[in-house]
C-alpha cells in the first residue's frame, strides 16, 4: 500500500452525453495541503462524491487508506469531508448537529465541544444553524470533517463565503492541520486561494488531471524568463530582438521581454541609449500559472464544446 | 452490523428529537388523537331524560350485551322432553315513513325455543325458521348453526337431555334431519319451552351515488301459524302463556303482540330480535372504537414527519452527510425507519389510551349508547393505533425516500392512507368503501374496530358504523404490505441512486 491516504485511479463517469470524469488520477499524501484547482465544472465534486461513495464512478476507482469508502465502518474517522456547508437542517442547533454525526460513529460527545472550540463556534453552538452566515457554516462543517479525528481531510470550496479574517483563519488552520500529518485536499476554483494555502496542486479540466506537481516546481516553470520593462522608447522591440530576445508590448510604457536574462537587456537598453524606468525580473503568481496550464485545456475545449 | 445500526439507531434519533418542528408535530398527533376523541362530537338520549331513560341492553349468558325481544308462548318442562309443532305461515309487516307495510325481514324467526326464563338475556336453545336464511339452529344469542334453506310449511323439533339440545327439522314430520346439537350451560332443570316469534328491525342502505345517506330503517313484525303441536316429557302446566320478552319499545306500530289459539292452530306475532347486540343502525349506540374517531387527523401529522424525517435531508442535501458517515446505505433506511416508527408508535399508543379511557365517559354522559368491549380488545385497539402509526411514518419514509420531494411524498401518503378512510366514512357508496377498505393502506383502520360484525345480525355493517371489511390483522396486513412493498423499492433506489 501506498504512503498515499486517498488515492484516485482512472475515474470515468458520464451524465447521459456529458462526460464528467475522463480518467482521473491522482494521490493525496499525508502532511501537506493539496489544491485541487480547475474551473468550474472541471469534475471536482464529481471526484469528491466519487471518493465518498456517494456517486457511483463508471471505471475507475478511488481508496481511502488503501480501502473504498463505502467498506469503512466509521468512515469519518478515516476521512473527514466538507462538501456543501449549507447541508444543514435550519433549525437544528450546530451543537446537535455535530452530536448527530458523533453518534453515528460512537464518538465521545466530548468530541462535540472540542471541535466547536476548535473552529471557534463555541459560542453560538447552540443558535440555529439556518441563522448562521456561510462563513459560520463553514466552520461548522471543518468541525464536523474533524469529529472523528481523521488522518485526512476533504474540503470542497471552503474559501466560499468567507471573510477575508475567515479565509486568513482558515488557510492557517488547513496548514496547521496538515503540520499535525494530515492529508488535505482543498479544492477551489481560484487558484489565487491556494498560494501560501498548498503545498501540492492538482490542476483538472473537463475531468481531468492538467497538471499534479509541487507549488514551488509549478511556479518555477511558470516564471520561464519574463522580464517586466518599463519604458516609452518603441525602439526597445528591435533592439532587444536583434540580441535575441522578443518584447511584446504589454501597456502605454510596459513591454514584456522573453529570450534574455535581465542583465543582458539592461546591457543592451545602455548601450543602445535607450531610456527605461524599470527592470523587473517577472515574479508569477499561482494564478498565472494555472492560466497558463489551463490555457491548453481551454484551447482543447473549443472544438470539444461544438460537439 | 448490529453496532453499526445501533449507532446509526441512535443518530437518527438525536436527528429526530432536535428539529422542534417535528416534536411539535408530534405532539399535534397526540393532541389531535385526544382531542376529537374527547370532544362531545355526537349526543344520545341515553339517560339524559331522567331516571328510567338509562340505556341497559340485557347481558347474554357470554357477558356480551345482547337484544333479547321475542313473542313466547310456553310452558315448564322439567327435565328432558320435546317438542314439535309445524310452522304453517311466516308472514311479516314492516313500518315505514308511510305507515305499515307487508314484508318479512331475511332474520324473521319463528320456531321452538326452550329458555331459562322470561328474563331478557337469559340463556336459551332454538329452532327456527327464518325470511330467508332457511332453518337455523341458534343458541345463547351468539350461536347459529345453518340448516335446510326451505320456506313453510316445515316441521321443527326440539328435544332436551341433560343441558344439550338438538334441533331437527322435517319437511312431512316423517323423515327429519338433525341440524345440530348445542349445549346450554345456563338452563336450569325446569325451563321454558314453547313456541317463538321475533322479527330484527329492517335496514336498508338507500343506495344514492353518493354516501349512505340514506340508511333506512324501521321495525317490523312476524306473524306465524303453528299446527301439529306434540310434546314428550314432564310438562307441569296444562295452560299456554304468552309473554313478550324485550322488544321495541312503547308506543310502537307493533306494541300490540299477542297470540291467539283455535283448536289446534296458534298464530303468534312477535317482533324484535334474540341475538347479539350490534351497534349502528340496526342496533343501540356505538362502538368504543368511536372515541378514536380522531386517528385520521393524527395520522397526517405522523406523514409529515415521516415524509420529511428523509425528504428533509435531500431538500438540504444533508443526505450526503449522512450517508457519508453511513455508507451502508440500507441500515441508514432501516434506522430511520426504527426510530420514526417507533416515535409514531408510542404516539399512537398514548393517544389512543388517554382517549379511550376518557372518551367513552364522554359519550356517555352526552346520552351516547357505548357497547362496551373487553379489556382484550381495548388493549387490541391501543396497541392497534399505535402500530397504524407507526406503520404509516414508515410507509410515508419509504415514499418519501422514493420521491425524493416532501410535498409530493406527504400528498402521495396521505392520498393512500387517509383519503381513502375519510371517503369511505363518509361519501363513498358502501360497496366502493368497502372495496376501497380492502385494498388500500387506509384497510389498516381495521385494527381499531371493536363491534363484531354477527352473520345472522341484519344491519348496516359500513365503515361509518366502525365495521371494517377485513378482520382487524387482515386490515393491518394490507398495510404491512403496502409499506414493506415501499421500503423494499426505496432500499434499491436508495442503493442504486446517486446520493
Amino acid at each position: 500500500m501506498s504512503e498515499a491516504t486517498i488515492e484516485v485511479t482512472g475515474l470515468r463517469k458520464r451524465y447521459g452525453a456529458a462526460v464528467a470524469l475522463d480518467g482521473m488520477t491522482f494521490t493525496v499524501r499525508p502532511g501537506q495541503v493539496t489544491g485541487f484547482v480547475g474551473p468550474n465544472g472541471a469534475g471536482k465534486s464529481t471526484t469528491m462524491r466519487v471518493i465518498l461513495g456517494l456517486d457511483a464512478a463508471d471505471e475507475g476507482r478511488a481508496l481511502v487508506g488503501g480501502r473504498p469508502y463505502r467498506a469503512l465502518r466509521r468512515p469519518l474517522t478515516r476521512l473527514g469531508s466538507l462538501l456543501d456547508a449549507g447541508a444543514l437542517q435550519p433549525s437544528r442547533t450546530a451543537r446537535n448537529h455535530l452530536l448527530w454525526l458523533a453518534h453515528s460513529q460512537g464518538i465521545p460527545v466530548r468530541r462535540v465541544d472540542e471541535t466547536l472550540e476548535q473552529v471557534g463556534l463555541t459560542g453560538v453552538a447552540r443558535r440555529r444553524a439556518g441563522g448562521y452566515s456561510l462563513g459560520m457554516r463553514q466552520r461548522l462543517g471543518i468541525a464536523a470533517a474533524l469529529l472523528g479525528e481523521p488522518p485526512a481531510l476533504m474540503l470542497d470550496e471552503p474559501f466560499n463565503g468567507m471573510d477575508p479574517e475567515g479565509i486568513v483563519w482558515m488557510r492557517g488552520f488547513l496548514r496547521s492541520l496538515a503540520a499535525e500529518g494530515r492529508a488535505v485536499l482543498v479544492s477551489s476554483h481560484l487558484m489565487g486561494e491556494m498560494q501560501d494555502t498548498a503545498d501540492h496542486v492538482v490542476v483538472v479540466g473537463r475531468g481531468r488531471v492538467i497538471a499534479d506537481a509541487g507549488v514551488a516546481q509549478l511556479l518555477a516553470g511558470a516564471a520561464g524568463d519574463r522580464i517586466t520593462l518599463r519604458t516609452d522608447a518603441i525602439a526597445v522591440a528591435d533592439v532587444l530582438q536583434a540580441e535575441g530576445g522578443v518584447a511584446t508590448r504589454t501597456g502605454p510604457d510596459t513591454w514584456s521581454v522573453t529570450g534574455l536574462p535581465p542583465q543582458r537587456v539592461i546591457a543592451a537598453l545602455g548601450a543602445h541609449g535607450v531610456p527605461f524606468s524599470e527592470v523587473a525580473a517577472h515574479r508569477p503568481s499561482l494564478e498565472e500559472a494555472y492560466l497558463e496550464l489551463t490555457h491548453n485545456a481551454v484551447d482543447y475545449r473549443a472544438p470539444g464544446g461544438a460537439r | 452490523m448490529i453496532a453499526e445500526f445501533g449507532r446509526q439507531v441512535r443518530a437518527e434519533w438525536t436527528k429526530l428529537r432536535t428539529v422542534p418542528g417535528w416534536v411539535f408535530a408530534l405532539l399535534v398527533a397526540a393532541v389531535a388523537v385526544i382531542g376529537l376523541g374527547l370532544a362531545p362530537g355526537m349526543s344520545g338520549s341515553c339517560g339524559t331524560r331522567g331516571p328510567g331513560s338509562e340505556c341497559k341492553p340485557p347481558i347474554g349468558p357470554g357477558g356480551e350485551m345482547v337484544s333479547d325481544g321475542l313473542y313466547l308462548v310456553a310452558q315448564p318442562l322439567a327435565g328432558d322432553g320435546s317438542i314439535t309443532v309445524r310452522v304453517a305461515t311466516l308472514t311479516g309487516a314492516i313500518a315505514g315513513e308511510h305507515g305499515k307495510r307487508p314484508g318479512l325481514v331475511p332474520w324473521a324467526k319463528a320456531g321452538l325455543i326452550m329458555k331459562a326464563s322470561t328474563t331478557p338475556g337469559s340463556a336459551y336453545a332454538a329452532v327456527m325458521l327464518t325470511g330467508s336464511h332457511g332453518v337455523r339452529m341458534q343458541s345463547d344469542f351468539t350461536g347459529d348453526i345453518a340448516g335446510p334453506s326451505d320456506s313453510p310449511p316445515r316441521w321443527l323439533r326440539l328435544t332436551r337431555n341433560g343441558d344439550r339440545v338438538t334441533g331437527a327439522s322435517s319437511a312431512d314430520g316423517t323423515t327429519w334431519i338433525t341440524i345440530g346439537t348445542v349445549r346450554v350451560a345456563g338452563l336450569p332443570s325446569t325451563a321454558q319451552a314453547g313456541l317463538f316469534v321475533a322479527s330484527p328491525d329492517y335496514t336498508a342502505t338507500a343506495g344514492g351515488p353518493f354516501g349512505l345517506s340514506g340508511v333506512e330503517s324501521g321495525p317490523a313484525q312476524a306473524t306465524a301459524t303453528f299446527d301439529h303441536l306434540a310434546r314428550q316429557g314432564q310438562w307441569t302446566a296444562s295452560e299456554w302463556t304468552g309473554t313478550r320478552i324485550g322488544g321495541p319499545g312503547n308506543g310502537g306500530p307493533f306494541e300490540h303482540q299477542d297470540y291467539q289459539r283455535s283448536g289446534d292452530t296458534f298464530t303468534v306475532s312477535g317482533s324484535g330480535d334474540i341475538a347479539p347486540l350490534v351497534t349502528g343502525a340496526a342496533g343501540l349506540g356505538v362502538s368504543i372504537t368511536q372515541t378514536l374517531v380522531g386517528t385520521f387527523l393524527g395520522l397526517v401529522a405522523i406523514v409529515v414527519v415521516g415524509a420529511l424525517f428523509v425528504t428533509g435531508e435531500y431538500r438540504r442535501g444533508l443526505i450526503r452527510t449522512t450517508i457519508a458517515a453511513r455508507p451502508r446505505r440500507g441500515l441508514v433506511l432501516a434506522a430511520k425507519a426504527t426510530v420514526v416508527g417507533a416515535v409514531s408508535f408510542v404516539v399512537g399508543v398514548v393517544a389512543s389510551a388517554v382517549v379511550l379511557a376518557f372518551g367513552v365517559g364522554v359519550l356517555r354522559s352526552h346520552g351516547v349508547y357505548v357497547l362496551p368491549a373487553g379489556t382484550g380488545i381495548e388493549l387490541r385497539l391501543v396497541v392497534g393505533t399505535g402500530l397504524l402509526l407507526a406503520l404509516s411514518a414508515i410507509l410515508a419514509l419509504a415514499v418519501g425516500a422514493i420521491l425524493r420531494r416532501s410535498s409530493a411524498a406527504v400528498a402521495g401518503v396521505i392520498v393512500l392512507v387517509t383519503l381513502p378512510y375519510l371517503l369511505a366514512v363518509s361519501v363513498l357508496p358502501l360497496g366502493a368503501a368497502q372495496w376501497v377498505l380492502r385494498f388500500s393502506p387506509a384497510a389498516a383502520f381495521a385494527i381499531q374496530q371493536s363491534a363484531t360484525q354477527w352473520a345472522q345480525v341484519d344491519n348496516v355493517y359500513a365503515p361509518a358504523e366502525g365495521y371494517f371489511p377485513l378482520p382487524p390483522a387482515a386490515g393491518l396486513g394490507v398495510l404491512v404490505a403496502w409499506t414493506a412493498g415501499a421500503l423494499a423499492l426505496a432500499t434499491v433506489l436508495l442503493r442504486r441512486r446517486d446520493a
